[in-house]
């Protein structure tokens, strides 16, 4: 299969590997921050290729995981209000919330559809013009514009029984907020597809002010350990800064239109994450006049204080601090099937990466 | 059950973990007894001095036409197969249909033809069945359920038990996995994928009782809900010896791969419908291999893996970069990824 085949050959991965034990002197801690790349390097076993002097640590890229507890709460009371139905990415339904999951809801009677695309969300809207059709936006700077065009279609054709309820979230400030709470981390690698949205100058920071590696990897084996290889020979020369392993997909000023996108229909807001807590500016907010499709302000529900649950350590799991095995709940109270914290429900969680692939 | 609010969800459904433990928890608890107890695809009676296969199924698919076939072909597979895998001769068919208010005449007809095409190339009859109609939107469309009774010869009786499974023993399947359910995914959902894929739906009982007549399988089962992944994971449960699968070697549709690479599915979890897993030595393996490669459903068979003395109890694949990963059965119903 093109573009994939090519980045998955043996030879080349193993000649990398070569490469990095050759140069590789320093004692160095890699952070991915993108769920893919979390996958990816567990899905490919690229731990067991690198030399153990270079430490991968997983951050806070899972959308699902870091959607505070009080958003799927909210999502939860949306859902019990008569006349809406919930449309929401797979994986978030069998988050659990202070008190049940969206799954538990729909068996309950609750109106809850997966979708595949936001344009889905708007085309049950559209069908049943009788019902609100709330849409539960989750994601970074790759689902948010999606979710951006949706509102702006809906204006467009006046679709005013479509919400949004955004926990959408922007990259740099957590990257940001990580390096000061003093995680120790000498390289980032970077998320491809966010980077494609935004460009490459939202890390300029992170290396000139923090003097991190950055580099932006692509989501395959051979991406991956390129841009690993990148960051080793930055950090071991002393010359730290951004850039670009996955050039086929990301350029240096990002997708101009996606980001017209996101300036029109969003504004930053301070946003809570899930572990990590408040967070400065990290959030994305409906603006005000695109309120018509804002659930937060077109919906009035009473929603209890959240609990976040007890023993759960995916707080410092998404610091990179603590790796799922060091939690005494991972893999007897919390498993896939019956999972406590965010990171063991979604795909792309550390935990639930963790009890898929390990051996 | 742990808790009295506990509600069924729809995982409970997949043939993942959760299905497993509600027919342990439930079914089995009540039902108990030691038929039931082998769980095998079908129970295995004593007649006198024979010995037969019992088996039934439900189908509930939506969308009832997919690529490849419809519910009434896939009906007589489905209950064909798990007699076929079982060892036994599929010989009478039972069908009951659940029909919506409502449902077109023409539509029924022709799924009716569908079941007894199936029927006639399967060399099974259909020799009872019981219809309802209920009120509209309280079923979606049709539902059918299907049983069936088939002869077993003596050496076959084993067959479904797997029984001296020995590390070096091969695991062997009959062509591409993952067809039947990304090709009904991609009718289902608006994806709107252009491939070609279709439903691998089709009735193993003649290409099987070839293999039986001739060759010496260890084991077989039909990898359906749940996957590959699913059968593989139940028997390193059953026989306390691990499974290491040859990631090059799976046989996968192009179409297929793209779909589960897009949608972040792993092929070895999607449902399949005209394949069969077995278990034989290696020399008895090789020889098998060639056999199904001669017959029209088994062109593209392939040896996947092999049962191993590492990882009791685990599947594990071994990529191509020499790298090893768990492959775990499904948690619930398979979700896509966000992003």
């Amino acid at each position: 299969m093109k573009y994939v085949d090519e980045y998955r050959k043996k030879e080349l991965i193993l000649s990398i590997a070569e490469k990095l034990k050759a140069i590789s002197t320093k004692e160095i801690v890699l952070m991915e921050v993108c769920g893919g790349h979390t996958m990816a390097i567990h899905r490919f076993g690229l731990h067991s290729l690198l030399p153990s002097n270079i430490h991968l640590i997983s951050g806070p890229g899972c959308p699902v995981c870091v959607s505070g507890q009080h958003f799927i709460d909210t999502a939860m009371a949306y859902s019990k209000l008569p006349g809406v139905i919930i449309t929401t990415y797979g994986d978030l339904i069998r988050v659990p919330g202070s008190f049940t999951s969206l799954e538990k809801e729909r068996a309950n009677g609750s109106d809850i559809r997966i979708v595949y695309s936001v344009l889905e969300s708007l085309e049950i809207a559209k069908n049943n013009p009788e019902k609100k059709v709330v849409f539960l936006g989750i994601g970074f700077e790759t689902t948010a514009p999606a979710t951006a065009a949706a509102i702006l279609q809906a204006k467009q054709e006046n679709i005013l029984n479509f919400f949004v309820l955004s926990a959408h979230k922007v990259m740099p400030p957590v990257m940001k907020a990580l390096v000061k709470e003093g995680v120790k981390i000498d390289g980032f690698i970077a998320p491809g597809h966010v980077s494609a949205i935004t460009g490459t100058a939202i890390f300029d920071e992170l290396a000139s002010v923090c003097g991190l590696g950055v580099v932006v990897s692509g989501f395959e084996p051979v991406d991956m350990m390129q841009a690993i290889l990148m960051l080793v020979i930055q950090i071991e020369s002393g010359k730290q800064r951004v850039e670009v392993q996955y050039q086929r997909v990301v350029h240096t000023e990002g997708n101009k239109t996606a980001q017209r996108m996101l300036e029109e229909v969003f504004k930053l807001r301070d946003d809570q994450w899930r572990g990590l807590g408040m967070i400065p500016k990290s959030g994305l907010k409906i603006r005000e006049e695109l309120k018509a499709f804002d659930a937060e302000v077109q919906f009035n529900v009473e929603v209890p204080a959240s609990s976040e649950p007890k023993g759960c350590i995916c707080g410092q799991i998404l610091r990179g601090l603590k790796t799922p095995v060091d939690c005494p709940l991972f893999g007897k109270k919390c498993t896939p099937s019956d999972p406590v914290g965010a990171c063991m429900v979604s795909g792309e969680g550390t935990c639930a990466t963790y009890y898929k692939y390990r051996v | 059950m742990k808790n009295s609010e506990d509600k069924i969800m729809l995982g409970h459904g997949s043939g993942g973990q959760l299905m497993h433990k509600l027919i342990e928890e439930v079914f089995i608890r009540h039902f108990d007894n030691p038929i039931l107890k082998e769980q095998t695809d079908a129970a295995i009676l004593t007649t006198g001095t024979e010995q037969i296969a019992f088996t039934t199924d439900s189908f509930v698919i939506d969308p009832l036409f997919f690529p490849g076939g419809d519910i009434g072909k896939l009906a007589v597979c489905g209950t064909v197969n798990d007699l076929a895998v079982s060892g036994a001769e599929p010989l009478y068919l039972s069908v009951s249909m659940i029909i919506e208010e409502g449902f077109p005449m023409k539509d029924l007809e022709t799924i009716v033809a569908s079941l007894a095409a199936e029927a006639k190339k399967a060399g099974v009859l259909i020799v009872t069945g019981d219809t309802k109609v209920v009120n509209k939107g309280k079923c979606d469309k049709l539902f059918i359920n299907t049983a069936g009774i088939g002869r077993i010869k003596k050496e076959d009786l084993l067959i479904s038990k797997a029984l001296n499974l020995m590390p070096g023993d091969v695991i062997i399947i009959n062509g591409t996995i993952g067809d039947h359910g990304m090709a009904v995914m991609n009718a289902r959902e608006s994806f709107n994928f252009k491939t070609t894929v279709e439903s691998d739906c089709a009735s193993l009982n003649h290409l099987i009782q070839n293999l039986l007549d001739n060759s010496t399988a260890k084991f077989m089962r039909d990898p359906t809900r749940g996957g590959v992944a699913s059968v593989l994971n139940e028997l390193v449960q059953k026989i306390k010896l691990g499974i290491e699968i040859d990631e090059a070697a799976l046989p996968i549709d192009r179409g297929v791969k793209a779909m589960c690479e897009v949608l972040g599915f792993d092929p070895l979890h999607i449902a399949n419908e005209g394949k069969v897993l077995i278990v034989a030595s290696e020399t008895e393996g090789l020889k098998i291999l060639e056999r199904l490669k001669t017959h029209e459903l088994g062109k593209n068979s392939a040896i996947i893996g092999r049962i191993v003395s590492d990882y009791p109890g685990k599947v594990v694949l071994k990529n191509e970069t020499g790298g090893r990963r768990i492959i775990d059965t499904l948690s619930g119903d398979q979700l896509p990824r966000i992003c």
